[in-house]
């Protein structure tokens, strides 16, 4: 092993996870998550988390595994399925613990952990239900104005886990897409960032100097990159492949029963990531996905 | 000429469109199909300032037809979620929202039915709507109208601020909150009324006053005088509309679509 090789299974990964953790799930719903890690996790004994995400199939598939203890979120939606079925039943049941936030917020208690500040301030959640929740207090305006804000507090995480598209052996990576959503600082808000990535090539392929822009964080934030062809699907991870529509409608129809969901994880979670890349058409139909209109 | 064979859908365009007509060059937002086309319509006649993007990550140079692609988009700039709340909250955008309640403030919910912790139907969350909310105007949709939506006393889950002096911080209304339009099935209110009370500015052909008031959970204000009827669509309106909306996704959003003027249903 060279010193710079931070090349890891996805299981290697997520055996560096714990009980208890304060976990963030970067992309946005249905685009950009990193399924092959929450797969790993689903096949794991990990329990009592706290996930903090944008929420799509991530935290629906969490929640049906019974692996959430607390969720902080500002929405848990499948954009074309607007309900995600497996977080809903979780909420109706009580059986999470919630911190809701509006989105803007959770980018700003992200950022305020990315710059180790404590807090950072905002209007945001003002006149709502969102600052009746606990866990917000309020400061005021040393300046002339005086004003009262919500002191939007750090959203300190434990580990980042999150999808780009490419990345060297060294953690350099490339966000293709054209959102790279928040996961700038989800890496930034943790001591620990775990990237899957459709393909890990040479620091030369990357050709750093046409795609710097996709460039999306320093390495010296990326903890360990996993090779994981398909490891944002069924969400997208354009340009490699779009959502795969038809997958979400099974995934939606995983929630109709108990052995539903048992039939979807014994096809598509209790296997290896390889063997799901095969149940689900392999790289070729995922690339010939159609562009779902939002 | 207004022509007589205009759908619901269609009235409810139009009346959408109002909302954006003075706002200038601001980025307009219309969440579902019907809010959509007006921010589309407002664009093509009376507010070509106005910049819309295409439902994922790009402004868009022409309006993009909710539905498939029938032709090819061409992009204009960028609208990827960071740079969203970097216009949102200069105050540079106008949303047309659909929440599930709406109270006599103007609080919006699209959280949970039913208690936070354990809510009887949970929903999407709070999205962008707290945010939203105090930073530049909205105007909403709600393609149903009754006092399930129109609910009595607060909203179940406040995600959008709204009117209620109970809830503002030192007496003050937030510093952005400005409540624009509310369009239904059945009339266009405002919040108008005395200490922004929600009033009717016009009903749709056919509904009367007393209908939309019985199916509102708090009492409406209403415009001084006979309240008039919402503006049927122009020929060109509707010429334009058919143009905008290649996928006739507009037939599919109320039951039946039916004709704009009741009076005229089969």
């Amino acid at each position: 092993m060279t010193e710079l090789d931070k090349r890891m299974t996805v299981d290697a990964i997520v055996d560096q996870l714990s009980d208890g953790m304060t976990i963030g799930i970067g992309g946005w719903a249905t685009r950009r998550k990193p399924m092959g890690l929450v797969r790993a996790m689903l096949r794991s004994d990990l329990k009592d988390l706290t996930i903090v995400s944008y929420g799509g199939p991530d935290v629906g598939m969490l929640c049906a595994a019974g692996k959430v203890r607390k969720l902080v979120f500002a929405f848990v939606s499948l954009d074309h399925y607007p309900l995600e079925p497996h977080f809903r039943a979780a909420r109706q049941a009580g059986a999470i613990e919630i911190w809701e936030l509006d989105e803007g917020m959770f980018h700003w208690g992200l950022r305020a952990a990315a710059m180790r500040l404590p807090f950072l301030p905002t209007r945001i959640g003002i006149g709502t239900d969102v600052i009746t929740q606990s866990g917000f207090r309020m400061v005021k305006s040393p300046y002339d104005d005086g004003e009262e804000l919500v002191a939007m507090p750090a959203i300190n995480l434990d580990v980042a886990l999150i999808h780009a598209h490419r990345s060297d052996e060294k953690g350099n990576l490339l966000t293709l897409s054209p959102d790279p959503f928040f996961d700038e600082l989800f890496v930034r808000a943790a001591p620990r960032a775990y990237a899957s990535v459709e393909r890990i090539v040479s620091t030369s392929e990357l050709d750093m100097a046409a795609n710097a822009r996709f460039a999306l964080v320093e390495r010296a934030r990326i903890t360990g990159v996993a090779e994981v062809p398909l490891g944002a699907h069924p969400t997208s991870a354009a340009p490699d492949y779009h959502l795969d529509l038809g997958h979400l409608k099974a995934y939606v129809e995983s929630a109709t029963s108990p052995e539903a969901w048992q039939g979807y994880c014994a096809r598509f979670v209790d296997v290896t990531e390889a063997a799901y890349g095969d149940a689900v058409g392999g790289l070729a139909a995922a690339a010939a996905l159609p562009h779902p209109v939002y | 000429m207004s022509d007589a064979s205009y759908s619901l859908a269609e009235l409810v365009i139009v009346a959408c469109a109002e909302a954006w007509r003075h706002d200038g060059e601001v980025m307009a937002t219309g969440i579902g199909p019907l809010p959509r086309l007006g921010t589309a319509l407002a664009r093509k006649s009376f507010n070509p300032w106005l910049q819309t993007t295409d439902g994922e990550v790009y402004y868009a140079s022409e309006p993009v037809p909710p539905g498939k692609r029938v032709a090819s988009v061409e992009i204009e700039g960028v609208a990827n979620y960071d740079r969203v709340f970097s216009a949102l909250w200069g105050g540079r955008r106008h949303a047309m929202v659909g929440p599930v309640q709406l109270d006599r403030f103007g609080q919006a919910n699209i959280s949970v039915i039913g208690d936070h912790a354990k809510p009887k139907a949970a929903m999407l969350g709070a999205r962008g709507f707290p945010g939203n909310s105090i930073s530049h105007p909205n105007s909403f949709f709600l393609a149903s109208h009754n006092s399930r939506a129109f609910v009595p006393g607060e909203v179940d889950f406040v995600c959008m601020a709204g009117y209620n002096p109970a809830r503002y911080l030192n007496g003050r209304a937030p510093a952005g909150l400005d409540l624009r339009l509310i369009v239904t099935n059945l009339c266009v209110m405002d919040f108008g009324g005395p200490e922004h009370a929600i009033r009717v500015v016009s009903l749709h052909p056919g509904v009367a006053f007393e209908e939309v008031q019985d199916n509102t959970g708090f009492p409406l204000a209403q415009v001084e005088g006979e309240i008039p009827a919402t503006a049927a669509p122009t020929a060109e309106q509707l010429a334009l509309i058919a143009r905008l909306d290649p996928n006739n996704v507009r037939a599919t959003v109320f039951k039946d679509n039916p004709p704009g003027d009741r009076r005229l249903a089969a």
